[in-house]
């Protein structure tokens, strides 16, 4: 519809541009500060202001909240806490994902009876409040042996991100012609034949979206990590809010801001070399469930 | 059955028969362990949370029965009335600013922007944000002496005092500012989409008509994104419900419990302080209020198809 919106007159379009550049200010605005107070000396931090440049730049904060910051009884940084958020995510991310592909051929192309009732099922999965199954979960992992585990955390969220995944798929996979499918299934084609020759090579745009949904979801998330698990097996989310909310000694905020830098920068690499995907991700799984 | 005739017709028929059954029950075998998983890990806890709405568990689940005691508990519970009136209060500035804001974002960037999709990223990032983050950021800016404030006063407004992250009145609405900040950009980006699915052959009627744009935006334009007002505030209800995170990172739901939230207060009651049976009492009335969200919009979405 752009076509059709005149120019209009220019106070009107500065304003416009006014506007929306202002906007841009106050969304980058905090980022900014994270950036620059990560970058400060505790006495910077003291004598300058918000938005105040470093006056002497130091990665101080940085190597501090990587290996030295306190997260609760333990001084050793975030850096463990890390990579154990990219161990939990990324196993978290491939089987939801692969789950999702196969529910979603399933349940688009190879419906049974109750096949439809299953989808509702997922799609109200979507809506239900974690908090109504954080117990029995708890229960369940503890008598599994895999409470305060990495692999327990995996567990969950394939459990609670399948929903979405299949989501995704069957609603990619159902505008694909079934003539496509059923005519591989005159020529003899099975089940998995049709999936990796016919499907798969179609599928890579909705592979990403669902890849980088799980990815930045999984990464992000608090409430499971900081109920599910507990010292040497928590996300790094639990550990900066740890480390943020640990009261022994003066409060650093240049570790602080650092350590928060941290825990973004895997999700925000991922949304400026994929936004697109992350985009579309969002707004499938809002207009769609 | 052609082939029959060529070989010995009960081999055949034994293999063929054993391929057609795999082939009849692979899409159901592939599909099984996702519905086991769903089936006990969301409907099966759902029930068993239920289940212990009704005992006296305290800090180990246990059966004994106590009818709706934990329920009436909660109506009588102070700090539940607190966090119940916080979620009215956080969800609606919550929902209604980011819509505002959405809307009036979405339609400006509407308007043959130059570097549109620049500004669109710039918008967009704070959604691949952990709340936590969002929320260390914003209590760091919020800091009663060092941030906000004195920033102010080093710019020469010496008299400016905000100190509302450490005040029980006011520290829910940091909350929700950060909670706007973090989602607006998202609503912005779901109603450009329906903006763009704007049929332009009506605006066009319109503008020979002599409609003003406003005009065409406010009478034509957004009464046809109903669909997306619907959704995006399903979206943000739904983000508002749940919320946990933020107020974990900004207040851990102080000073004292003003800022909880019923998550806050779910975790609070069934992690820490070993009140099983309550806990799962307020889980429940969260579901509760999500479905009661959730079963009109689904039926008005059900019921405008088959008008369709």
């Amino acid at each position: 519809m752009t076509d059709v919106v005149r120019t209009g007159f220019r106070p009107s379009r500065i304003a416009i541009y006014g506007v929306l550049l202002l906007a841009c200010l106050v969304y980058l605005i905090p980022l900014i500060i994270m950036l620059i107070t990560s970058f400060k000396t505790p006495m910077d931090i003291r004598t300058g202001n918000l938005l105040a440049l470093p006056t002497d730049w130091t990665a101080v904060g940085w190597t501090k909240a990587w290996s030295e910051a306190c997260t609760g009884v333990q001084c050793e940084g975030v850096k463990g806490f890390f990579w154990n958020s990219f161990k939990m995510t990324v196993p978290a991310v491939l089987i939801s994902t692969l789950l999702g592909a196969f529910n979603g051929y399933v349940l688009s192309k190879w419906k049974f009876r109750g096949s439809d009732l299953m989808f509702g099922m997922l799609l109200f999965g979507c809506f239900v409040p974690f908090q109504v199954v954080l117990l029995p979960m708890a229960a369940t992992l503890g008598k599994l042996g895999l409470a305060n585990t990495t692999a327990g955390l995996v567990l969950v969220h394939v459990i609670y991100g399948v929903a979405f995944t299949t989501l995704f798929f069957r609603n990619y996979y159902v505008a694909i012609p079934d003539a496509l499918v059923k005519a591989a299934r005159l020529d003899g084609a099975g089940f998995f034949t049709i999936f990796f020759r016919i499907l798969l090579p179609l599928s890579t745009p909705i592979f990403m979206v669902s890849l980088i949904w799980q990815f930045t979801q999984i990464w992000n998330d608090f409430l499971f990590g900081v109920v599910f698990a507990s010292g040497d097996s928590q996300p790094i989310t639990v550990a900066l809010n740890n480390l943020v909310n640990t009261t022994t000694g003066v409060k650093e905020y240049n570790v602080d801001m650092a350590a928060a830098m941290i825990a973004a920068l895997p999700t925000l690499v991922v949304y400026i070399v994929a936004g697109k995907y992350f985009i579309r991700g969002l707004t499938a799984g809002s207009v769609k469930g | 059955m052609e082939h029959t005739q060529r070989r010995p017709a009960g081999v055949a028929r034994a293999s063929s028969g054993l391929m057609d059954a795999l082939q009849r029950w692979l899409p159901k075998l592939v599909v099984a362990p996702t519905f086991i998983l769903v089936g006990i890990g969301i409907y099966g806890y759902m029930l068993w949370t239920g289940v212990l709405s009704f005992t006296n568990s305290s800090f180990l689940p246990s059966y004994e029965f106590v009818g709706l005691e934990q329920y009436a508990k909660l109506m009588e519970s102070e700090r539940w009335l607190v966090a119940s009136w916080n979620l009215a209060i956080f969800g609606g500035l919550f929902i209604g600013i980011c819509l505002l804001i959405g809307v009036v974002l979405a339609i400006f960037l509407d308007q043959r922007i130059r570097q549109e999709g620049a500004i669109r990223t710039i918008y967009l990032y704070p959604m691949a944000l952990s709340m936590i983050v969002t929320g260390t950021v914003w209590r760091w800016i919020l800091n009663p002496s060092l941030g906000l404030e004195k920033l102010m006063h080093d710019w020469g407004w010496t008299s400016f005092s905000f100190d509302w992250l450490v005040d029980s009145d006011f520290a829910i609405y940091t909350i929700v500012m950060a909670a706007v900040w973090q989602a607006s950009g998202f609503v912005m980006a779901l109603f450009l989409a329906g903006l763009r699915g704007v049929d332009s052959s009506i605006i066009r009627a319109a503008r020979v008509d002599g409609a003003s744009l406003p005009v065409i935006y406010w009478k034509i334009i957004l009464p046809s994104l109903r669909p997306v007002f619907f959704s995006s505030v399903m979206v943000l209800a739904h983000i508002a419900i749940k919320s946990f995170d933020l107020v974990m990172a900004m207040t851990s739901g102080g000073p004292g419990y003003s800022t909880d939230l019923p998550a806050v207060f779910m975790y609070a009651h069934t992690f820490t302080r070993g009140q099983m049976g309550l806990g799962s009492a307020s889980a429940m009335l969260m579901l509760g209020a999500i479905l009661a969200l959730l079963v009109p919009y689904l039926y008005s979405e059900l019921r405008e198809k088959r008008h369709d």
